[in-house]
């Protein structure tokens, strides 16, 4: 559900490269801290839509994949658990000889299916689980208001997870064969800033 | 040139560091009791222990392992007296065997860090090495009997 | 005899003399014609055996026979003309000889035999393993070959001593003069041993007097397997041995146009990349570069006659083929007649996909050619076709190839390839490569190289009289033979009909007056192959997934039906009673779960099996109990029968519920592990193995587990949800509920 004002916003940013550079980041900072004086202050019916841009965006194989409701990971564009049942361990960071890195490297291995690699690579830990599998717009919305789903993380923070952390990053660099999510990360960035700004709305 | 330590020897090579750590291993080194399944990190035919920790060496550049501690099967123990070694001969567990090298070094870690496990221990532990020949109820048991060894072992 | 029976004969029982002779020179016949110099002998098992010395020139050993070695440092050597994969031959061959030889135990070691016509299989006539024969073919003759030695050792004890050979006995490898106490050891008999006749006459035990046969014995090659020196083919490394990967076509039987290298011959330690008849050979100082260098090739391919095959396309003809009756396998009764009089007919079509053997261990082979001799090191099931392709292709007589028979890991049937396509592509690599080489197959390469099992169609009538018992069955088979164009043709192929297509539902044994099994075999391009427990894989599936829609029809209890059409099938009856008791038949069982029955005879094996299942709401089955019983004659290794069990049991898992090849366009669509899973622990099932006790003589051990579990764990599906499997393998998707689904 996109709504015409947000589809004007995103213009300017599907001109910039969809990159990750930290650079181009700040550009794109810089490039919505222009473009807001152009559009009405955001309002509540903004900060909702743009939380649905921002759901997507989550619950795209790439984000949700690390985020699933039980204890196992998932896996591939269809989100099927991962094959060798995967566990989140205490850290996050799997159990006995089944260790995130005893597979994942520090970056991406060439060629399809192949495993993807970050230094943090890992689910969130077991006290904060930050699902996202299944949640609807609503209940995610709330997961992310909720300090004590998030691990204390006030919404500022949360938009820093996104914009900055460096596994949060890997999403928008998956690998071969592994489909990006719908939107780039400035983008989603950019929505979830709309969100906040707007006073993080939740919809019904 | 990349210097790790292979089964506590200081050994030196020149592959390029991108070199899969399972063909170092292999075909520069000579020790071919870690296998090749799948190259993909899927199979668990090539696990070996980096720093103590169980990793797929077919996917582990060289570059990883450099001045770290590489355990591979053959340094195990070098008489069959690890416990699972003894509990792998007295439940008969191999049948091919080809993943067996595999499934001890994921074993291995399992009961380093867990003296007693459970069933469920085992099925997070060993789901990441495939065992073709269909060895798993006896490798279940062969886990189970290892750690009645070792506590015996530990008590006398 | 029906053509089923026939080739039950061919391959799985031990040699009758007078009975096999016509057959075998049937296939020397044909094997001449292939051209290939394949050795036949003549099977005479003592004269055979006589006709090689297995010691080494100049060595102080005693080598009675092809098959025992014993040095004055009291090591026995057993060679093994059958190779190790897995099923414990390695183990239960020196059991055979030992129960007569009586050496020590602790002293035997295996060594795996050369080629040569002594060490033919007794049945099959040439030197290969497989069908589930290896027990039950060397049944007599390891016995005799130990019996042998024993005899030899005792009479140049007693020639040494001046007494009569009588008043010798043998204990764990010491001959004893039981008047006076005088004792020998085997190793201090050799030389005088090796100067004596071997004994025409050769009496065998008799069975009650069995110390070995019937022990769980450990297996002797556990150790070398727990601790990295087991060696397979993968593992050989020769002085100035260079390792390759091939380039072969996307779709079967393509061939190159053209093809760049210089990427390929950019790469550090690529040395030479060189096309032979079946793609391209990337030679290196290792795989890695070979790798990286195959990676890098330009091949342009003509992909041939087979371009557009499509799984999905041969689905829907085969279902459509299999509407009109093919040719007549079995037929008893007048089942028209009996289906149009029956008080409630039903119809049901079943299909099973190709499906790969994927042994952990991929194809290897090392192969040093010199310009008058040729040596390979490979695991192998199927040694004198190897020889004789090996020969062909190098350009010398068989009697120049030697080949070394590593450990297999894993075989299932592969490594018997009547083409022999890993062996003479490595050959033809080496040819080109000028010096020992490694071919080595990656997972990618296996998976999409071809020899399959067959796809496979199977449509059912079945007509059932006013009180719901069957009385027709009509089974139109639809699929690939695998025989046609082998040299088991001749034994297996008879009138259209290849038995390996009808096995399992021409030989029906359940009772049923109005019988018919015909079979269509439509010529495609997918190469196939022997797939563990061959035709039995589907119709295992088939005909006992239709039985229990049969049961259901009438209103019966599936067990109870069989109980009723088994009546004079007593060993199946006794195994089936055995796992219903064992499994609690009818007992209450967990919300949510079921349990199905399946029985199946094969490789003169019966084996009935129990599953208990649930199913989840995403469609994920959940496989919680396995109950097998079986009896396969007498049990040479207890321990090892079950183990065998409970492997093919996963192996069957695996088939029922992960794994498929399929094409598009020509091209298979499975790679890897992530689309060709295997059974993991964590899905792995509590496995129960109940042996009937027997005194028959031993049958098939290795594969006939494998095809009651599909039809059993379909048939439990069926029971906890009502929803009844067709279709191998096992869909989530069709059994997620409603509510899942939509989600």
């Amino acid at each position: 559900m996109i709504t015409k004002k947000t589809n004007h916003l995103r213009l300017p940013f599907l001109l910039l490269s969809s990159a990750c550079s930290a650079a181009l980041l700040i550009f794109a900072t810089i490039a919505v801290l222009h473009a807001a004086p152009r559009i009405p202050k955001p309002d509540a019916n903004a900060s909702r839509e743009a939380f649905l841009e921002v759901y997507n965006v989550f619950t795209s194989p790439r984000c949700q994949n690390c985020h699933p409701a039980g204890d196992s990971p998932l896996q591939g564009d269809d989100s099927h658990v991962h094959l060798q049942y995967v566990q989140r361990g205490k850290d996050g960071h799997g159990v006995y000889g089944m260790r995130c890195d005893a597979c994942h490297q520090t970056a991406n291995l060439s060629g399809e299916h192949m495993p993807p690699g970050n230094p943090k690579w890992s689910l969130p830990s077991p006290e904060h689980k930050m699902i996202i599998v299944g949640r609807s717009p609503a209940e995610l919305c709330r997961q992310l208001k909720d300090p004590k789903q998030t691990g204390g993380r006030s919404l500022q923070q949360l938009l820093e997870h996104v914009s900055s952390d460096d596994l949060v990053g890997w999403a928008w660099d998956p690998g071969t064969g592994r489909t990006p999510p719908p939107l780039s990360r400035t983008e989603t960035v950019a929505q979830m800033k709309i969100w906040i700004d707007g006073g993080a709305a939740c919809p019904q | 040139m990349t210097s790790f330590y292979l089964n506590g020897k200081s050994v030196t090579v020149d592959d390029d560091p991108s070199t899969p750590l399972l063909w170092v291993i292999r075909d520069t080194l000579g020790l071919t009791g870690t296998k090749f399944g799948c190259g993909m990190a899927l199979c668990g035919a090539c696990t070996v222990h980096l720093d103590g920790n169980a990793i797929r060496s077919c996917v582990a550049p060289l570059s990883r392992v450099a001045g770290k501690y590489v355990t591979t099967i053959e340094g195990l123990s070098n008489d069959l007296t690890h416990p699972l070694q003894r509990a792998w001969i007295e439940v008969d567990v191999p049948q091919c065997g080809y993943c067996q090298s595999g499934q001890i070094m994921s074993a291995a870690v399992l009961l380093e860090q867990n003296a007693k496990p459970t069933d469920k221990d085992i099925d997070e532990a060993m789901s990441g090495n495939i065992c073709r020949c269909g060895t798993y109820s006896r490798i279940r048991r062969a886990i189970h009997r290892a750690a009645e060894l070792s506590a015996e072992k530990r008590s006398s | 005899m029906s053509r089923a029976d026939n080739l039950s004969e061919l391959k799985h029982l031990p040699p009758a003399a007078s009975t096999n002779k016509i057959a075998r020179r049937e296939f020397l016949k044909t094997t001449a014609t292939i051209g290939s110099g394949l050795c036949i002998a003549a099977y005479v098992p003592e004269l055979a055996a006589r006709s090689v010395s297995n010691a080494p020139a100049g060595a102080t050993v005693f080598a009675p026979n092809a098959f025992i070695r014993i040095a004055a440092d009291e090591s026995v050597t057993v060679i093994a003309n059958h190779s190790e994969m897995g099923q414990g031959v390695y183990t239960s061959l020196p059991m055979l000889l030992n129960e007569e030889l009586e050496a020590d135990w602790s002293k035997i070691k295996v060594e795996a035999a050369p080629v040569d016509p002594a060490y033919n299989h007794t049945v099959y006539g040439i030197q290969m393993t497989g069908g589930s024969t290896t027990t039950p073919s060397e049944w007599e003759r390891f016995r005799k070959m130990g019996a042998m030695g024993r005899l030899m050792l005792i009479e140049a004890a007693a020639q040494k001593w001046g007494v009569p050979a009588t008043e010798c006995r043998v204990e764990k490898g010491v001959v004893i003069h039981t008047a006076t106490g005088k004792k020998a050891t085997y190793g201090s008999l050799v030389a005088a041993t090796s100067q004596l006749t071997p004994p025409a006459n050769i009496p065998l035990k008799d069975p009650k007097q069995f110390t070995l046969i019937g022990k769980s014995v450990r297996r002797l090659d556990t150790p070398s397997k727990t601790n990295g020196t087991a060696q397979f083919g993968l593992d050989v490394r020769i002085p100035g041995m260079l390792f390759a990967l091939v380039a072969r076509p996307p779709v079967f039987g393509g061939k190159v146009v053209s093809f760049d290298a210089a990427e390929t011959l950019r790469i550090k330690g690529v040395r030479a990349v060189e096309q032979i008849p079946s793609g391209v050979a990337v030679i290196a100082t290792a795989f890695w570069p070979a790798k990286l260098g195959r990676e890098k090739l330009k091949i342009t391919w003509d992909d041939g006659a087979n371009a557009n095959l499509s799984t999905t396309q041969m689905l829907a003809d085969f279902s459509k083929q299999s509407a009109s009756p093919g040719t007549i396998a079995k037929k008893t009764g007048d089942p028209a007649s009996a289906l149009a009089g029956a008080a409630k007919t039903i119809t049901a079509e079943y299909d099973v996909p190709y499906l790969a053997h994927c042994m952990m261990e991929p194809l290897n082979c090392v192969v040093d050619l010199r310009a008058d001799s040729c040596e390979l090191w490979t695991g192998t099931q199927f040694e004198t076709g190897d020889r004789a392709s090996a020969a062909r292709v190098a350009g010398l007589p068989p009697e120049k190839v030697k080949i070394n028979t590593t450990l297999l890991g894993g075989g299932f049937g592969r490594r018997a390839n009547v083409a022999s396509d890993f062996v003479v592509e490595a050959v033809h690599v080496a040819k080109v490569a000028k010096v020992p080489v490694k071919v080595i197959w990656t997972r990618e390469d296996d998976l999409t190289g071809g020899w399959y099992r067959p796809m496979w169609h199977d449509r059912f009538a079945a007509g059932l009289d006013a009180s719901g018992n069957p009385i027709a069955w009509t089974h139109t088979i639809v699929g690939q033979s695998i025989l046609t164009g082998t040299p088991f043709e001749p034994y297996g192929v008879k009138d259209g009909i290849d038995s390996a297509s009808v096995e399992g539902a021409a030989d029906l044994l359940y009772g049923i007056p109005n019988l018919q099994v015909d079979l269509h075999s439509p010529k495609i391009g997918v190469p196939v192959q022997w797939w563990r427990s061959v035709g039995h894989s589907h119709t295992g599936f088939s005909v006992e997934g239709f039985f229990d829609e049969v049961a259901h029809a009438g209103g019966k209890d599936p067990y109870e039906l069989r109980r009723t059409l088994l009546a004079s099938q007593l060993r199946m009856l006794a195994v089936l009673n055995l796992v219903a008791e064992k499994a609690g038949w009818g007992k209450p069982l967990a919300p949510g779960r079921g349990r199905g029955i399946a029985t199946h005879f094969s490789f003169d094996t019966y084996v009935a099996q129990v599953i208990e299942a649930s199913v989840e709401q995403d469609g994920t089955v959940r496989v919680h109990r396995v109950v097998c019983a079986v009896d396969c004659g007498r049990t040479i290794n207890p321990d090892i029968v079950k183990a065998q069990m409970e492997g093919g049991i996963i192996f069957g898992l695996t088939a029922a519920l992960k794994t498929e090849i399929t094409l598009e366009n020509g091209r298979v669509q499975q790679h890897n592990f992530y689309d060709y899973p295997m059974l993991r622990m964590f899905e792995s099932p509590v496995i129960e193995v109940y042996i009937v006790p027997s005194e028959q003589n031993p049958t098939g051990v290795g594969e006939p587990s494998v095809p009651p579990v599909a039809p059993a764990l379909a048939n439990a599906i069926f029971a906890a949800t009502g929803k009844r499997i067709r279709r191998l393998p096992i869909r989530t998707a069709d059994l997620a509920t409603a509510s899942e689904a939509k989600t």
